[in-house]
């Protein structure tokens, strides 16, 4: 066995272990490339604007994080070629530094410490999961630095502080539109819920449905639950069928999601089946193929939508990206930046109070997921767009105005 | 040896650590920033974690693959002690601690004053954190124990697992609500929005559906808040008590406690386990009880490193499973087995090493990874092996490995 009488030789060994000591530090001197996700460690140019991002670049959410970021990274990319963002007369470049917090709460607190103390950020950008945020936001919040979450849709994100603020809608609203959809549009009045229980989105998203959907005169007829990284759902599904539901209302996410679909078109259950965000993935349509036709998901915007801020993020991204069609994600890091960048105009300053103000008055923002005002709870007051899976494609099918 | 001198033995290593931990939290603190602050605090908190695991894994020789479970027992029931006492006696949840705790954030310790009542109320929590956490360490080590190798492994699996899942059932946490959600009908005082509350759902059983009423948090008993540990959205509302003081004086102990239990008679017994199970038992060590008193030590420990934990960064049910309890047997693996300066050490790289490595990008896990498995390969029992770093013997190894290196500088091949 070779590394077996490597291990014995105590030669080779310290030489191994020089190597292995060299390849670190010459990793550590190669300057980090400036792509999505990149990020290039502290020293910042006097005159630079520098703000942070932290997200899931790694783990399960990967691809959550890694949109967000492509989103921020265009908007910062337009500012800096536009000579800068003019800060009181002085144009400044903006400097972005992401960090990764590997889709876990745990690590998210050192991140945002490390943005702060580190690298000297005006704001921070991030989380996409309520659960991660509600590990960041704190940290933010007690420097007195301002968040802005692109995506964190939970209520209780925003009850951190009055320096943490979201660009999304919230839950409550993602399910009373829902609800509103499928009774005035489908005009459908018996629904039945499948939960996942391990997620506070699902669980509370299901709540709010259920609530608007029954003020709405439409019965919840049954409910059941399952866990994430579940594979079969056919009794649940079944047990379902027996109450007669027209649509099913399942608020999880798009790898079960689409486990389920296939499942129920396999029982013959043809109604509608309806979700939130959480479905907003190319995967989605991957493993499910046929069998999400005639499916439809509450989403922050829809890529057909013909309005002309959709459009011209659409093409600006798939020229950055290779021609990658941008997700809810991605629009939500954009705007989440340029919300960010017209405040500190605004402002005048990139000082965590006064900068903090200038966010809160954000009115009428016109950004990629519609026209943004952040409410007294510091909430984004937005429309919300349904999608419906028709000839296998998403296409835009209704827009909600906020209540 | 004149009692004096015996209890001044004794109580050595518990004044070092106190004094190092005031040294460490008003002296070097001053110099580092919070994100350093941070991370000596989650080494310490992982060095607890790490020396207990030392205990079961490298002292007895058990293979436990669930430590995270108690982490996460000793985090939950110690974060719920706090937050909801903190609620009830206070009504909000801000921390009410001396010079001592509380300080991890842009506050100089020096500001605060000698004693805060949320200090003792921090450390009767970490207590009761630490005393559940043994005390489920007994219910699962009592069968469990019984059994020999791989099956105590998939035993302590399973219990990490259902803690995991019960966590993320729990219901919501309490949270700030809209005055008038709470208390409807009635005009809210001035400058009152929003008060705490929790959310009850009801099924009504006539219709089947479900009524959401909130009672306000002044109303309710506290052994209603404090099971409201935030479920699958975590717990990330306890009061910030941990400091480097704390972390500091805890790490210290659990290090004097397992070194002195290592030299007992008590851990001979445990490391005759380890050695030949049948032997020891022949020599009158009734193994099933030494192995299930390690047991509960390590849960205990892990438990305090659990509430540590849950005052400083929120709880997590999804990250309390079985990768978190990896991450721990791999410092004590990496340490050496029963090495408990070693398990410190390698708790002090595998916290640190993927921060540092954070210029690397996306390169960085991939090469956290490889830097384990050539550990691994040069070193397969670890970096101090059962030695400690205090043992004469592995200075003496290490002087005599180079003066080899010296005197057959070719021995290369086939040594």
């Amino acid at each position: 066995m070779a590394s077996a009488s490597i291990a014995r030789s105590p030669w080779l060994k310290t030489l191994a272990l020089l190597a292995a000591v060299a390849t670190f530090a010459g990793c550590k001197k190669e300057p980090a490339a400036p792509t999505a996700g990149g990020n290039t460690p502290a020293a910042a140019t006097a005159g630079e604007i520098v703000i942070g991002h932290y997200g899931s670049l790694t783990g399960g959410q990967a691809t959550f994080g890694r949109s967000t970021d492509e989103g921020i990274l265009l908007a910062v990319n337009e500012v800096n070629a536009a000579g800068g963002l003019e800060v009181a007369g002085v144009k400044r470049k903006v400097k972005l530094v992401s960090e990764d917090t590997e889709s876990k709460a745990e690590k998210a607190g050192d991140v945002v410490r490390k943005l702060i103390s580190k690298d000297n950020v005006v704001a921070v950008l991030g989380e996409v999961a309520s659960s991660i945020t509600l590990e960041g936001a704190p940290v933010a919040q007690r420097a007195k630095i301002p968040t802005i979450t692109p995506s964190s849709t939970n209520t209780t994100v925003t009850e951190v502080g009055d320096y943490v603020f979201r660009v999304c809608f919230i839950d409550p609203f993602q399910g009373y539109a829902g609800a509103k959809f499928v009774r005035e549009q489908l005009k459908l009045t018996k629904a039945a819920l499948l939960v996942d229980k391990s997620s506070a989105y699902s669980d509370q998203l299901s709540k709010e449905f259920a609530q608007a959907f029954q003020s709405m005169g439409g019965t919840i007829v049954a409910t059941a639950d399952y866990t994430q990284g579940e594979k079969d759902f056919n009794t649940r599904l079944t047990s379902l069928r027996e109450k007669g539901p027209e649509l099913i209302y399942i608020p999880g996410y798009y790898t079960e999601v689409a486990n389920i679909a296939i499942q129920a078109r396999a029982l013959g259950m043809n109604i509608p089946l309806m979700g939130g965000d959480g479905w907003d993935s190319e995967d989605l349509a991957k493993n499910g193929g046929a069998a999400i036709e005639g499916t439809f998901y509450t989403n922050h915007y829809a890529p057909d939508n013909p309005t002309p801020a959709i459009t011209a993020f659409v093409t600006k991204y798939g020229a950055a990206y290779n021609g990658k069609v941008p997700d809810g994600l991605a629009a939500l890091g954009y705007d989440a930046a340029n919300v960010l960048f017209a405040s500190i105009k605004t402002a005048g300053t990139t000082e965590g109070p006064k900068l903090r103000d200038a966010i809160a008055q954000t009115k009428g923002f016109v950004g990629v997921t519609g026209t943004i005002t952040i409410d007294a709870n510091r909430n984004a007051v937005k429309p919300i767009v349904v999608l419906e899976r028709k000839n296998n494609a998403w296409v835009y099918r209704a827009t909600i105005e906020p209540k | 040896m004149p009692t004096h001198v015996l209890v001044a033995r004794a109580a050595l290593p518990f004044l070092v650590s106190l004094l190092l931990a005031l040294l460490l939290h008003f002296g070097v603190a001053r110099f580092l920033d919070d994100y350093d602050r941070g991370l000596v605090m989650s080494v310490g908190i992982n060095i607890m974690l790490a020396v207990s695991l030392t205990m079961v894994n490298g002292f007895t020789g058990q293979f436990s693959i669930g430590h995270a479970g108690f982490l996460g027992v000793g985090g939950y029931v110690a974060g719920a002690v706090t937050y909801a006492t903190s609620l009830k006696l206070y009504g909000d949840l801000e921390t009410r601690g001396s010079m001592l705790s509380g300080t991890s954030l842009n506050v100089d310790p020096a500001t605060l004053s000698w004693f805060g009542q949320g200090d003792l109320l921090f450390v009767a929590s970490l207590l009761a954190g630490g005393c559940a956490a043994a005390l489920i360490g007994y219910v699962v080590g009592l069968p469990s124990l019984r059994l020999r190798g791989d099956y105590l492994a998939i035993v302590t699996l399973g219990f990490g697992e259902i803690v995991r899942v019960l966590i993320q059932r729990t219901d919501k946490t309490a949270a700030l609500q809209a005055w008038d959600r709470v208390h409807p009908g009635v005009p809210a005082p001035e400058g009152v929005s929003r008060v705490f509350a929790i959310e009850n759902s009801v099924l009504d059983p006539a219709t089947g559906l479900s009524q959401t009423t909130y009672t306000a948090v002044s109303d309710a008993n506290w052994f209603e808040i404090a099971p409201r540990v935030g479920g699958s959205l975590g717990f990330s509302a306890v009061p910030d008590y941990t400091s480097i003081f704390w972390v500091v004086l805890f790490a210290g102990v659990t290090i004097a406690v397992a070194s002195r239990i290592k030299r007992s008679t008590f851990g001979r017994a445990f490391l005759s386990i380890r050695e030949d199970e049948i032997a020891s038992e022949a020599m009158g060590v009734d193994t099933v009880r030494y192995k299930v008193r390690a047991f509960v030590i390590a849960a205990f420990f892990a438990g305090l490193a659990g509430g540590l934990f849950a005052h400083f960064k929120s709880m997590n049910p999804n990250e309390i499973g079985f990768a978190r309890s990896f991450d721990i047997v791999i410092m004590v693996v990496l340490g050496g087995l029963g090495s408990i300066s070693g398990a410190s050490i390698a708790a002090i790289i595998v916290t640190l090493l993927p921060e540092w490595l954070r210029g690397l990008d996306q390169y960085r896990m991939i090469i956290w990874a490889l830097a384990l498995i050539l550990m691994m390969i040069f070193r397969p029992q670890g970096l101090l092996g059962v030695r400690e770093i205090w043992d004469k013997a592995l200075w003496q190894g290490l002087v005599r490995f180079i003066k080899r290196e010296k005197s057959s500088p070719k021995a290369g091949g086939g040594a």
